[in-house]
């Protein structure tokens, strides 16, 4: 039979010599090895002090982004929740009344807006199908929960702060 | 005659006894913290790192714990003899440590204290006898919490123990043909003077070593527990603090037999050169109480080291390894060291 790759090394079915069959000198190599490692390197993260680094393009929990206004991007055109393969993400839409062009950037935005993290495979496809540049996939990802309600991320969850308001907190 | 109660002797002893005692049962703790240490170093881990600095304080966790657990005992279990397994198996672990000397004489106000609780001259006869109960513990406990597994468990258990206790007989047979003697003070007296036991005896110490391993139940030999192929083993209908006794005094078990090979075989408290320091009395008596647990750690760290290096044994290769490699080579070990003292006082005038 060809054989795959090169790597590939015959069994060794000779008879044990003398020196194999006492063992010892075997186990004295294995306890050299295991030795060797009590010094290496651990592979271990501390995880919650210390967090792995992630790649630039890791997808993580979802974001609601805003404008340079702090004006909320989305429009609840439903985009994000048609190219979602898991159907994790529900919305509802309402009108922007006059007076409140401050909050949203169009006349229609998300009443309501869930991810149900659960659900989510975190593929980005809500990201890229997103017209408005309004949801973004951060670098954090779900923290656990006692619940399962405790994983339907709401506006609450994923909106992130309005910048001016953040900006006067601060200056207070 | 006139009977007197010598009752600094008493007060001494109960204190030393006290002291052995809590150290055993400290040691054994931060085995445990220990044991898991060297498993995540070995595995390229970090081990027990949060209750404390560097996990310290896990033991201490891991008791409370054990503590609070709910206790068990099976509705067909025989309850009498249930909790006396663990018992047993806590109470033969620290009967050994009786007869080891932990130290020379320490001189206080003028009395001269051994650090020994008792220098019996059956000393070591003491021990294997200790130790062959040990195996009560395990088989109690199997047969009483009337689980099949945990019986063939602790069947396997007595069989290992039983079978590896004769090399180890053997082995230390071979060791009194050298020193003449039973206790073990003397034996750690003519090794401060003389060579160490290794060195004249590396075969014996070899079976010794190997024997000791399979007493205490420790991997290779762990084959009284099994969680794979048995479910746990002789304590697996054991909960809470039950279970934590047998858990806890294969520690001991294993501190204790650690502290044996020291002394038989390595010198216990004395060590190289000790009697050329020109220190007093006390100062030596502790520098060597300090070499004999420099040792010990040793002993105990070389337990943790096998345990994750090497995998259990079948139960078939476990007895044919202690009756037709072990028996026969400790007999053999045995005839060249008699052959060979025998030499020595006589010549070949037999
Ligand atoms: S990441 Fe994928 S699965 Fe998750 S909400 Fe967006 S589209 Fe749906
Ligand atoms: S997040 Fe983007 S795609 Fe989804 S509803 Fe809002 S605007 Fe449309």
């Amino acid at each position: 039979m060809q054989s795959l790759t090169n790597r590939a090394t015959p069994v060794d079915r000779r008879p044990m010599t003398f020196a194999e069959k006492l063992y010892l000198p075997a186990i004295a190599k294995g306890m050299g090895i295991t030795l060797k490692h009590l010094f290496k390197k651990k592979a271990t993260v501390n995880y919650p002090e210390e967090t792995r680094p992630f790649s630039p393009v890791f997808r993580g929990l979802h974001i609601l982004n805003r404008d340079e206004e702090g004006r909320e991007r989305c429009t609840a055109c439903g985009l994000c929740a048609v190219a979602c393969p898991a159907e994790a993400i529900t919305m509802e839409a309402a009108e922007r009344l006059p007076g409140e062009e401050h909050l949203y950037r169009e006349e229609k935005y998300a009443a309501r807006y869930e991810i149900n993290m659960l659900r989510c495979i975190f593929c980005g496809f809500c990201e890229e199908a997103c017209p408005k540049q309004a949801v973004y996939m951060s670098e954090t990802f779900a923290p656990a929960n006692y619940q399962r309600k405790g994983f339907i991320y709401g506006k609450d969850d994923m909106l992130i702060p309005h910048p001016q308001k953040q900006i006067k907190e601060n200056n207070q | 005659m006139e009977f007197t109660i010598d009752w600094y002797f008493l007060i001494e002893k109960l204190l030393l006894i006290s002291a052995v005692l809590g150290i055993s049962l400290v040691v054994a703790m931060y085995s445990t913290w220990g044991e898991r240490k060297v498993a995540a170093w070995i595995q390229d881990r970090r081990g027990p790192n949060r209750a404390g600095p560097f996990g310290l304080l896990q033991p201490l966790a891991d008791g409370g714990k054990l503590f609070f657990k709910e206790e068990i005992i099976p509705a067909q279990a025989n309850r009498f003899l249930f909790v006396l397994g663990p018992s047993l198996a806590m109470f033969t672990a620290c009967l050994t440590s009786a007869v080891i000397p932990w130290g020379d004489s320490l001189t206080i106000a003028g009395r001269e204290v051994s650090l020994q609780i008792a220098d019996i001259n059956i000393g070591v006869l003491w021990i294997m006898a200790v130790v062959g109960m040990g195996v009560y513990g395990i088989m109690i406990g199997g047969w009483a919490s009337n689980n099949k597994f945990s019986l063939l468990a602790a069947c396997r258990g007595a069989s290992q123990v039983i079978s590896y206790e004769l090399p180890m007989g053997l082995a230390l047979i071979a060791l009194f043909m050298l020193s003449g003697s039973l206790s073990l003070k003397d034996i750690v007296e003519q090794q401060r003077d003389g060579l160490w036991f290794v060195v004249l005896q590396p075969i014996g110490f070899l079976i010794f070593l190997i024997c000791a391993f399979a007493e205490c139940n420790r991997t290779p030999f762990d084959l009284p527990e099994a969680e794979n192929e048995l479910n746990g083993g002789y304590h697996l209908e054991y909960s809470s603090m039950k279970l934590g006794f047998y858990l806890f005094a294969e520690y001991i078990n294993m501190f204790i037999s650690s502290v044996l090979m020291a002394t038989l075989y390595f010198g216990g408290y004395a060590f190289p050169y000790m009697d050329s320091l020109g220190l007093d009395g006390n100062m030596l008596t502790i520098l060597g109480i300090v070499a004999l647990f420099l040792k010990t750690f040793f002993f105990i760290f070389l337990f943790m080291w096998v345990r994750w290096t090497i995998p259990r044994f079948r139960y078939d290769q476990l007895m044919k390894l202690g009756w037709k490699v072990l028996i026969p080579l400790a007999l053999l070990n045995m005839l060249i060291t008699g052959a060979v003292v025998l030499f020595r006082q006589n010549g070949f005038n037999f």
